[in-house]
């Protein structure tokens, strides 16, 4: 396996507070890699860093080995690499489908063709198979914004793969969901990964459902790497414990 | 590409055009000379409009220079026509110098947004409007410019109401071709920019040039608008382009809805008709005006084809509520 993502010395700080400093990682091509810590560890700011919202003080960033350290979101988009929000996202007026539609439209033909294109640029059919995928078919003409809370969770999870990328970030999926929907949206992702063989990078707070996707895990706390390893290894390793218990 | 399926509101929306246009063309019948260019004028407002409506009402951009654009149209074509071009030449001079000027306007947007963006746009109103009263040489000041009316295939539109049929035709025109664009994914992209344009980035939508693009085709609008008032008052100086109509255009699309396609063509009757049928109030029109909207903003915000939507809601509110009063006396021992 070559790596997808290599990240290298990334730092980043707020005024005297180091919210990230010097963090290394990589991620395989086709893995799952989850990034876990305690509040405040600098895992945000870190993806913030990456792709394209916050400017590193130091460190660099390749992808597919080109350098994108400082790109633009844009810039980031049109690469392949997708990624959802800490909060959420959607696009509250338009429909659950056209929200769909909305998140691949622009890799279809150039700006002035799409002026001419066929209102949906022929992308209805995809984004009904990823509305029945999310189990959200019966409200796709419905406005985003009128959605529950965890059908909006998962159409913004859609939108991130909506473009067919090949690195996908996910900024805490499992965040303010009911529990009893947890393992369900586990699955989800799950199923959703073996379809587009995306890579993956998430966020989360839930060691459970971290600990169940991911095939790697790294451990942030003050804003340093601490651990890097399967599940496995990284639940017994004492520093881990240590930050998550309290020392 | 599939037909679009006749659903109800698209029955109605079939229908209302068809009333409409029907009531444009045998209005004349009923009308003189004065409101038949009341109503050429509507139309041409209405044009200005549905550009603000794109820039505002759609991409979510904040506009108080549109009047700026009216000018830049009308302006074109007066001065082309008085150094001897055709007004079927300058017409197309103008609407480009318009989208050119709107395109260069987009750029603060991309810095700055909400109330600083309306600040930026009225100071842009404010040095086209000034450099229209001064520079005399080319714009003629506050004494003006004449204009005549243009011919059409050999045949002249000196009459009010072939003029009249002319605005309804740009009217027409411009409507048809917006409404096709909103459909288009640009209009998806106009949504998501005004939606949420940090997510818009990230979904790889370029939200840069989609803002650019809103400020341009409004103001694009706008100078068609203008283009065409010229010929139709046969004078132009200043005024009409201040600060006040630019307000005046903004209302136009806020009191009708912002966002709806058919918000533009209701609000400009309001502010275009409303002046005229509150003469008998003489003084007391503005205050009536003003009122009028201050109730309109408080009760409605979303304009007045919200206000249905508005009603149902409140009507299913009440509704839920006596359900719920009754079920808890109903649960009283």
């Amino acid at each position: 396996m070559t790596a997808l993502l290599e990240v290298a010395g990334l730092a980043r700080a707020f005024g005297a507070v180091r919210a990230v400093g010097g963090v290394d990682f990589a991620v395989e091509d086709g893995e799952v890699f989850g990034v876990i810590g305690p509040n405040g560890s600098g895992k945000t700011t870190m993806f913030n860093c990456i792709l394209g919202q916050l400017r590193p003080d130091a460190g660099r960033v390749r992808f597919g080995g080109a350098e994108i350290t400082g790109a633009r979101p844009l810039a980031l988009a049109r690469l392949g690499i997708g990624r959802t929000f800490q909060s959420l996202q959607v696009f509250g007026s338009l429909s659950a489908r056209d929200n769909l539609i909305a998140a691949a439209q622009e890799y279809v033909g150039t700006l002035a063709g799409r002026l001419l294109a066929a209102p949906d640029a022929g992308l209805t059919g995809r984004a009904e198979a990823l509305l029945a995928r999310l189990n959200l078919a019966h409200v796709a003409d419905k406005p985003a914004g009128s959605l529950s809370y965890g059908q909006q969770k998962l159409l913004d999870i859609g939108m991130a793969f909506m473009s067919g990328a090949r690195l996908v970030f996910l900024d805490e999926p499992a965040a303010g969901v009911n529990p009893r929907i947890v393992g369900e949206m586990a699955a989800m992702l799950r199923a959703l990964k073996a379809e587009s063989g995306a890579t993956f990078v998430v966020i989360e707070h839930n060691m459970d459902f971290v600990m169940g996707l991911c095939d790697r895990v790294m451990v942030m706390a003050e804003g340093k790497r601490i651990a890097l390893g399967t599940p496995a290894e990284v639940r017994a390793d004492p520093q881990v414990l240590e930050a998550y218990l309290g020392g | 590409m599939t037909l679009p399926t006749l659903s109800r509101a698209n029955v109605a929306a079939l229908a209302f055009i068809v009333a409409m246009t029907a009531g444009l063309l045998a209005a004349p019948l009923f009308l003189k000379t004065y409101g038949v260019y009341l109503l050429s004028l509507w139309a041409l407002n209405t044009v200005a409009a549905i550009g603000l409506n794109l820039t505002l009402g759609y991409a979510g951009q904040i506009s108080l220079g549109q009047a700026a654009f009216l000018g830049i149209g009308a302006y074109a074509v007066a001065i082309l026509m008085k150094a001897g071009v055709s007004f079927w030449l300058g017409l197309p001079a103008g609407v480009l110098l318009a989208f050119a000027v709107g395109l260069a306007l987009g750029f603060p947007a991309l810095r700055v947004q909400h109330h600083y963006l309306a600040f930026a746009t009225l100071g842009f109103n404010a040095l086209v409007f000034l450099v229209i009263r001064n520079e005399e040489w080319l714009t003629g000041g506050n004494f003006g410019i004449r204009v005549a009316r243009p011919e059409l295939l050999g045949h002249s539109l000196r009459s009010g109401i072939d003029y009249y049929h002319v605005c309804l035709a740009v009217l027409a025109v411009t409507a048809l071709l917006v409404w096709l664009l909103l459909r288009s994914p640009w209009g998806r992209a106009f949504a998501c920019l005004r939606d949420n344009p940090i997510r818009a980035e990230s979904l790889g939508i370029d939200v840069r040039s989609y803002t650019l693009l809103a400020f341009a085709i409004g103001a694009a609008c706008a100078g068609v608008a203008g283009a065409f008032l010229a010929p139709l008052v046969n004078f132009i100086d200043p005024s009409p382009f201040g600060l006040v109509p630019s307000i005046y255009l903004l209302l136009m699309v806020i009191i009708g809805g912002p966002g709806r396609f058919f918000g533009p063509f209701l609000g400009a009757a309001i502010v275009t008709l409303l002046p005229e049928w509150l003469r008998v109030a003489d003084v007391w029109y503005l205050v009536i005006f003003g009122i009028f909207v201050v109730a309109l903003m408080a009760f409605c915000p979303g304009g007045l084809l919200a206000v249905p939507e508005k009603v149902a809601a409140m009507r299913a509110a009440r509704r839920s509520a006596r359900g719920s009063a009754a079920g808890q006396a109903g649960a009283r021992p």
